[in-house]
């Protein structure tokens, strides 16, 4: 059963490949091709590109990733949680809402400290 | 084990999956400009079919034709995986959503918790052809999309674990089912996982009000600027294909699928889904964008909580 269902996403992830590169195929069949050094260069409204594109980032997208990354783990405990919680009762909630307020705690934190402060 | 017999209907059921995409995010492009030209007074496209049915198939020709540009400073490899890396996802979701009671690919026993990890799938696309271009726009837009995807992914993932928690199983058609009396939109706290859903899912495609990632007006639409021809067309399929998902899975979670009263499920599912589509498309065209300090402040100080509490109370009601 397992192999089954899960072969099924696998055609699909070779689908998606497969559309994706028939396009690309038909168009390559089809389109013309007139490079030259000005067109190819890097588009920055007809200016001529100035330094590196890797430029330094505001250091809040990295601590909002940080955040992300407890919360996403957080969530995955929930969800064998939710479809069995209902057979274990009162007591499963009250542990599953104090786990949950732990990491609140640390929403709490993070926001007092200003991570969701955009500078 | 898998049969030969089983690999050529999945095989047929995919095509007609693919069929079904094209045409969909071809109609969802003619639809949305109509849309957006009506509410700005304008007729929008007139020329190519009736009232410009046929717009989208003359753009798919020409972005067929289109030369394929690759810009000298690009980082090549990053740079065209990210198409694909863009359309896989929405084309692997369809998977798991129920057209109608027995026209589902494969009911998964996991199916929101696949579509939960299929949407962090498509940030890493998106991300890559920021980076991939090596342009300022392009990586600034594929920044703040990680970081706003991100952002609503929690929001988002919590609304669908609530709906999960009501029909007591993950798999989609058990949440269909469970909606048998009384569709989960009816609820109040059902209603309230709804409105965060929505929001969050809006921000989750980088629509208007949340656009950032792209805002044509100052990042020159951010991370596809350095994409032409068909590569520039699969982000804008897998764009309108998510739209259609996301409006596809709210219809599921929230207003009882493929049920309906006399007309078939899948006619049911179709209304229920584009009926969702129109006032995303409505939304897009009556507000303005949001800073991209507002968006962040947004998620985390607002739906993140709201969430948080929902999930608390949706708890408590069920086991009483």
């Amino acid at each position: 059963m397992v192999i089954q269902d899960y072969g099924i996403v696998g055609l699909f992830l070779v689908l998606g490949i497969a559309f994706a590169a028939a396009a690309f195929i038909v168009s390559w069949l089809l389109r013309p091709r007139d490079p030259n050094p000005v067109k190819n260069s890097t588009y920055e409204c007809g200016e001529i590109v100035k330094g590196d594109s890797r430029v330094q980032f505001n250091v809040g997208y990295y601590l909002v990733a940080l955040m992300f990354v407890i919360f996403d783990i957080e969530v995955l405990f929930l969800v064998p949680w939710i479809v069995i919680f209902r057979e274990l009762g009162v007591v499963s909630y009250i542990e599953m809402m104090i786990f949950v307020a732990i990491l609140v705690v640390g929403l709490i934190y993070a926001w007092k400290k200003g991570v969701f402060e955009w500078q | 084990m898998l049969s030969i017999l089983t690999i050529i209907w999945a095989l047929i059921v995919g095509i007609i999956v693919l069929g079904f995409i094209a045409a969909s995010a071809m109609f969802l492009i003619w639809w949305e400009r109509k849309v957006s030209a009506h509410i700005q007074s304008r007729y929008g496209p007139m020329r190519v079919g009736w009232h410009g049915v046929l717009q989208s198939v003359a753009d798919a020709v020409k972005l067929l034709l289109k030369e394929n540009i690759i810009p000298a400073e690009a980082d090549k490899l990053v740079w065209w995986l990210a198409p694909f890396i863009a359309i896989v996802p929405p084309v692997m979701a369809f998977v798991v959503l129920p057209f109608g009671k027995n026209l589902i690919v494969k009911d998964l026993n996991v199916g929101v918790l696949y579509l939960m990890a299929l949407s962090s799938v498509s940030v890493i696309g998106i991300f890559m052809a920021g980076w991939g271009s090596n342009n300022k726009y392009s990586l600034i837009g594929g920044m703040r999309s990680a970081a706003q995807i991100i952002s609503y992914e929690l929001p988002l993932i919590i609304s669908m674990i609530i709906v999960a928690m009501q029909a007591g199983s993950l798999s989609m058609q058990k949440i269909v089912l469970a909606q048998a009396g009384c569709w989960n939109i009816l609820h109040p706290n059902m209603a309230m996982a709804f409105i965060v859903y929505i929001i969050a899912a809006t921000a989750e495609i980088n629509r208007v009000p949340f656009d950032i990632p792209e805002a044509e007006s100052e990042l020159v639409a951010g991370f596809h600027t350095e994409y032409s021809g068909m590569k520039f067309a699969m982000f804008f399929i897998g764009e309108y294909t998510n739209l259609f998902i996301i409006s596809a899975i709210a219809a599921t979670l929230f207003f009882g699928g493929w049920q309906g009263p006399i007309l078939p499920g899948v006619v049911w599912f179709l209304i229920k889904s584009y009926g969702i589509v129109f006032v995303l498309m409505w939304v897009r065209w009556t507000f303005p964008r949001l800073r991209v300090d507002q968006l962040m402040g947004f998620a985390w100080k607002i739906l993140t909580p709201i969430s948080f509490v929902n999930l608390a109370i949706t708890g408590w009601l069920l086991l009483k």
